[in-house]
Protein backbone atom coordinates (compact mmCIF):
# COMPACT_ATOMS: atom_id res chain seq x y z
CA UNK A 1 0.00 0.00 0.00
CA UNK A 2 1.28 3.32 -0.87
CA UNK A 3 1.35 7.06 0.99
CA UNK A 4 -1.31 8.01 -1.60
CA UNK A 5 -3.20 5.13 -0.54
CA UNK A 6 -3.05 5.66 3.00
CA UNK A 7 -4.34 8.96 2.88
CA UNK A 8 -7.28 8.43 0.98
CA UNK A 9 -8.65 5.41 3.38
CA UNK A 10 -7.41 7.37 6.52
CA UNK A 11 -8.72 10.69 5.18
CA UNK A 12 -5.17 12.48 6.16
CA UNK A 13 -3.69 15.62 5.64
CA UNK A 14 -1.13 16.00 3.65
CA UNK A 15 0.72 19.15 4.89
CA UNK A 16 3.79 18.87 2.24
CA UNK A 17 2.14 18.52 -1.44
CA UNK A 18 5.51 18.39 -2.90
CA UNK A 19 6.38 15.44 -2.05
CA UNK A 20 6.20 12.29 -3.56
CA UNK A 21 3.29 10.25 -2.28
CA UNK A 22 3.63 7.33 -4.60
CA UNK A 23 5.93 4.92 -2.54
CA UNK A 24 5.35 1.96 -1.13
CA UNK A 25 4.59 1.64 3.23
CA UNK A 26 6.77 -1.02 4.18
CA UNK A 27 5.55 -0.95 8.06
CA UNK A 28 4.70 1.14 10.73
CA UNK A 29 5.76 2.84 13.74
CA UNK A 30 4.27 4.22 16.53
CA UNK A 31 6.49 6.25 19.11
CA UNK A 32 7.32 9.80 20.70
CA UNK A 33 11.04 9.05 21.96
CA UNK A 34 13.65 9.77 19.38
CA UNK A 35 16.31 7.39 20.61
CA UNK A 36 14.09 4.47 20.00
CA UNK A 37 12.91 5.48 16.46
CA UNK A 38 16.40 5.82 15.60
CA UNK A 39 16.30 2.21 17.12
CA UNK A 40 14.21 0.65 15.81
CA UNK A 41 13.06 2.36 12.80
CA UNK A 42 13.65 0.35 9.21
CA UNK A 43 13.79 2.12 5.86
CA UNK A 44 9.94 2.17 4.10
CA UNK A 45 8.20 2.58 7.73
CA UNK A 46 5.17 5.10 8.32
CA UNK A 47 5.85 6.72 11.72
CA UNK A 48 3.39 8.05 13.60
CA UNK A 49 4.13 10.49 16.25
CA UNK A 50 2.49 13.92 18.34
CA UNK A 51 6.10 15.65 17.80
CA UNK A 52 6.36 17.73 15.26
CA UNK A 53 9.65 19.83 15.28
CA UNK A 54 12.69 19.98 12.94
CA UNK A 55 14.34 16.80 14.40
CA UNK A 56 11.57 14.50 13.28
CA UNK A 57 12.61 15.15 10.10
CA UNK A 58 16.45 14.42 9.94
CA UNK A 59 15.23 11.00 11.92
CA UNK A 60 12.51 10.05 9.35
CA UNK A 61 15.51 10.94 6.77
CA UNK A 62 18.36 9.20 8.25
CA UNK A 63 16.10 5.99 8.11
CA UNK A 64 14.74 6.97 4.76
CA UNK A 65 10.59 6.20 6.04
CA UNK A 66 7.71 6.67 3.68
CA UNK A 67 5.87 9.21 5.79
CA UNK A 68 5.37 10.74 8.95
CA UNK A 69 1.81 11.07 10.24
CA UNK A 70 1.24 13.74 12.79
CA UNK A 71 -1.43 12.08 15.09
CA UNK A 72 -4.17 14.64 17.52
CA UNK A 73 -4.05 17.32 14.91
CA UNK A 74 -1.27 18.89 16.11
CA UNK A 75 -0.06 22.12 14.67
CA UNK A 76 3.27 21.55 12.41
CA UNK A 77 5.78 23.99 12.61
CA UNK A 78 7.13 25.66 9.22
CA UNK A 79 10.38 24.77 9.10
CA UNK A 80 9.29 21.49 9.95
CA UNK A 81 7.24 21.35 6.56
CA UNK A 82 10.25 23.18 5.36
CA UNK A 83 12.83 20.66 5.73
CA UNK A 84 10.48 17.77 5.19
CA UNK A 85 9.80 18.78 1.47
CA UNK A 86 13.71 19.14 1.04
CA UNK A 87 14.24 15.89 2.29
CA UNK A 88 11.37 14.66 0.18
CA UNK A 89 9.43 13.17 3.14
CA UNK A 90 5.56 13.38 3.09
CA UNK A 91 4.14 14.71 6.54
CA UNK A 92 0.50 13.88 7.06
CA UNK A 93 -2.04 14.48 9.66
CA UNK A 94 -5.31 13.71 11.30
CA UNK A 95 -7.08 14.59 14.31
CA UNK A 96 -7.42 11.16 15.54
CA UNK A 97 -4.69 9.95 18.53
CA UNK A 98 -1.91 7.87 17.51
CA UNK A 99 -3.52 4.41 18.84
CA UNK A 100 -6.28 4.86 16.49
CA UNK A 101 -3.98 5.52 13.76
CA UNK A 102 -1.80 2.55 14.67
CA UNK A 103 -5.22 0.47 14.27
CA UNK A 104 -5.83 1.92 10.83
CA UNK A 105 -2.71 1.04 9.32
CA UNK A 106 -2.64 -2.00 10.79
CA UNK A 107 -6.42 -2.59 9.70
CA UNK A 108 -4.86 -1.56 6.13
CA UNK A 109 -2.61 -4.73 6.07
CA UNK A 110 0.32 -2.96 7.14
CA UNK A 111 2.18 -5.10 9.84
CA UNK B 1 46.51 10.02 3.26
CA UNK B 2 47.52 7.65 6.49
CA UNK B 3 46.95 8.29 10.15
CA UNK B 4 49.62 8.50 12.93
CA UNK B 5 50.40 4.75 12.93
CA UNK B 6 51.10 4.80 9.21
CA UNK B 7 47.58 2.95 7.97
CA UNK B 8 45.66 3.93 4.94
CA UNK B 9 43.23 6.49 4.93
CA UNK B 10 40.66 6.37 2.54
CA UNK B 11 38.40 9.16 3.42
CA UNK B 12 37.72 11.58 6.29
CA UNK B 13 35.94 14.56 7.24
CA UNK B 14 35.49 16.54 10.75
CA UNK B 15 32.57 18.52 11.30
CA UNK B 16 31.55 20.52 14.61
CA UNK B 17 28.39 20.37 16.91
CA UNK B 18 27.51 23.75 18.55
CA UNK B 19 25.83 24.04 21.84
CA UNK B 20 22.15 24.08 22.38
CA UNK B 21 21.59 22.93 18.19
CA UNK B 22 19.43 20.17 18.89
CA UNK B 23 17.08 21.54 16.66
CA UNK B 24 18.87 20.60 13.03
CA UNK B 25 20.98 17.83 14.80
CA UNK B 26 21.07 15.19 12.43
CA UNK B 27 22.83 17.44 9.71
CA UNK B 28 26.18 15.53 10.82
CA UNK B 29 24.73 11.95 10.80
CA UNK B 30 23.20 12.97 7.09
CA UNK B 31 26.13 14.22 5.56
CA UNK B 32 28.36 10.83 7.20
CA UNK B 33 25.50 9.05 5.66
CA UNK B 34 25.51 10.71 2.50
CA UNK B 35 29.33 10.23 2.29
CA UNK B 36 29.13 6.22 2.82
CA UNK B 37 26.62 6.05 0.51
CA UNK B 38 28.70 7.07 -2.12
CA UNK B 39 31.98 5.06 -1.09
CA UNK B 40 29.28 2.24 -1.76
CA UNK B 41 29.59 0.83 1.75
CA UNK B 42 27.05 -1.70 2.52
CA UNK B 43 23.65 -0.24 4.05
CA UNK B 44 23.48 -2.41 6.98
CA UNK B 45 26.78 -0.59 8.51
CA UNK B 46 25.52 2.60 6.87
CA UNK B 47 22.33 2.24 9.08
CA UNK B 48 24.81 1.35 11.75
CA UNK B 49 27.05 4.38 11.90
CA UNK B 50 24.22 7.02 11.05
CA UNK B 51 22.03 5.96 14.04
CA UNK B 52 25.63 6.11 16.20
CA UNK B 53 26.06 8.98 14.70
CA UNK B 54 23.06 10.85 15.46
CA UNK B 55 22.80 9.74 18.81
CA UNK B 56 26.47 11.30 19.45
CA UNK B 57 25.56 14.67 17.37
CA UNK B 58 22.51 15.08 19.78
CA UNK B 59 24.36 14.12 23.06
CA UNK B 60 26.95 17.01 22.24
CA UNK B 61 24.09 19.54 21.36
CA UNK B 62 22.27 18.70 24.80
CA UNK B 63 24.79 18.01 27.25
CA UNK B 64 28.41 19.09 26.01
CA UNK B 65 29.49 22.66 25.29
CA UNK B 66 30.06 21.95 21.54
CA UNK B 67 32.64 19.28 20.24
CA UNK B 68 33.69 17.39 17.00
CA UNK B 69 32.74 14.34 15.05
CA UNK B 70 34.91 12.60 12.83
CA UNK B 71 34.67 10.31 10.42
CA UNK B 72 37.51 8.46 9.09
CA UNK B 73 36.83 5.26 6.48
CA UNK B 74 39.74 2.80 6.53
CA UNK B 75 40.25 -0.16 3.76
CA UNK B 76 38.68 -2.60 6.84
CA UNK B 77 36.74 -0.37 9.30
CA UNK B 78 35.14 2.94 9.87
CA UNK B 79 36.00 4.87 12.83
CA UNK B 80 33.93 7.59 14.53
CA UNK B 81 35.75 9.84 16.95
CA UNK B 82 33.40 12.16 19.29
CA UNK B 83 34.96 14.79 21.04
CA UNK B 84 33.83 17.34 23.35
CA UNK B 85 34.04 20.14 25.80
CA UNK B 86 31.65 20.00 28.87
CA UNK B 87 30.92 18.78 31.86
CA UNK B 88 31.81 14.97 31.43
CA UNK B 89 30.12 11.93 32.84
CA UNK B 90 30.14 11.43 36.53
CA UNK B 91 29.33 8.11 36.13
CA UNK B 92 29.80 5.95 32.40
CA UNK B 93 28.15 2.63 34.43
CA UNK B 94 25.19 5.09 34.77
CA UNK B 95 25.09 6.26 31.37
CA UNK B 96 25.38 3.35 29.88
CA UNK B 97 22.41 1.84 31.20
CA UNK B 98 19.48 2.50 28.93
CA UNK B 99 17.08 4.55 30.62
CA UNK B 100 19.22 6.77 32.43
CA UNK B 101 19.22 10.34 31.79
CA UNK B 102 20.49 13.83 32.96
CA UNK B 103 18.66 15.54 30.50
CA UNK B 104 16.16 18.66 31.50
CA UNK B 105 12.57 18.29 31.23
CA UNK B 106 11.91 20.87 28.61
CA UNK B 107 14.47 18.54 25.99
CA UNK B 108 12.73 15.68 27.11
CA UNK B 109 9.06 17.33 26.26
CA UNK B 110 10.82 17.08 22.57
CA UNK B 111 11.56 13.60 22.41
CA UNK B 112 15.04 13.61 23.71
CA UNK B 113 16.42 11.85 26.92
CA UNK B 114 15.16 9.13 26.83
CA UNK B 115 18.42 7.57 28.33
CA UNK B 116 18.94 5.53 24.92
CA UNK B 117 21.62 7.15 23.27
CA UNK B 118 24.63 6.22 24.82
CA UNK B 119 23.40 2.03 24.78
CA UNK B 120 22.28 2.71 21.13
CA UNK B 121 25.51 3.82 20.28
CA UNK B 122 27.16 0.85 21.97
CA UNK B 123 24.89 -1.47 20.32
CA UNK B 124 25.95 -0.05 16.96
CA UNK B 125 29.50 -0.30 16.97
CA UNK B 126 31.73 -3.26 16.83
CA UNK B 127 33.93 -1.30 18.83
CA UNK B 128 33.48 1.26 21.59
CA UNK B 129 35.52 3.21 24.12
CA UNK B 130 34.76 5.92 26.34
CA UNK B 131 36.69 8.40 28.16
CA UNK B 132 35.49 11.10 30.48
CA UNK B 133 36.79 13.59 32.51
CA UNK B 134 34.31 15.73 34.83
CA UNK B 135 34.79 19.97 34.07
CA UNK B 136 36.54 18.87 30.87
CA UNK B 137 34.99 16.52 28.62
CA UNK B 138 34.14 13.38 27.09
CA UNK B 139 35.91 11.57 24.32
CA UNK B 140 34.11 8.37 22.69
CA UNK B 141 35.42 6.10 19.96
CA UNK B 142 33.64 3.44 18.00
CA UNK B 143 34.88 1.26 15.46
CA UNK B 144 32.48 -0.28 12.39
CA UNK B 145 34.38 -3.46 10.54
CA UNK B 146 33.77 -3.03 6.73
Amino acid sequence: MTVAQIIQAMELELLTPQTDVSREITGGCVCDLLSVVMAEGEGGMAWITVQTHLNVIAVASLHDFSCVIVSGGAAVEEETLAKAQEEGIPVLRSPHSSYKLAGQLYGLGIA
Amino acid sequence: MSNEHGEQVTFQETRQVEQGDFATAGQIAASFKNTLKKLGVASPVIRRIAIASYEAEINLAIHSWGGTMRLIIYPDRVRLLVDDVGPGIENIDLAMQEGYSTASEEVRMLGFGAGMGMPNMKRCADAFKIESVLGKGTSISMDFNL
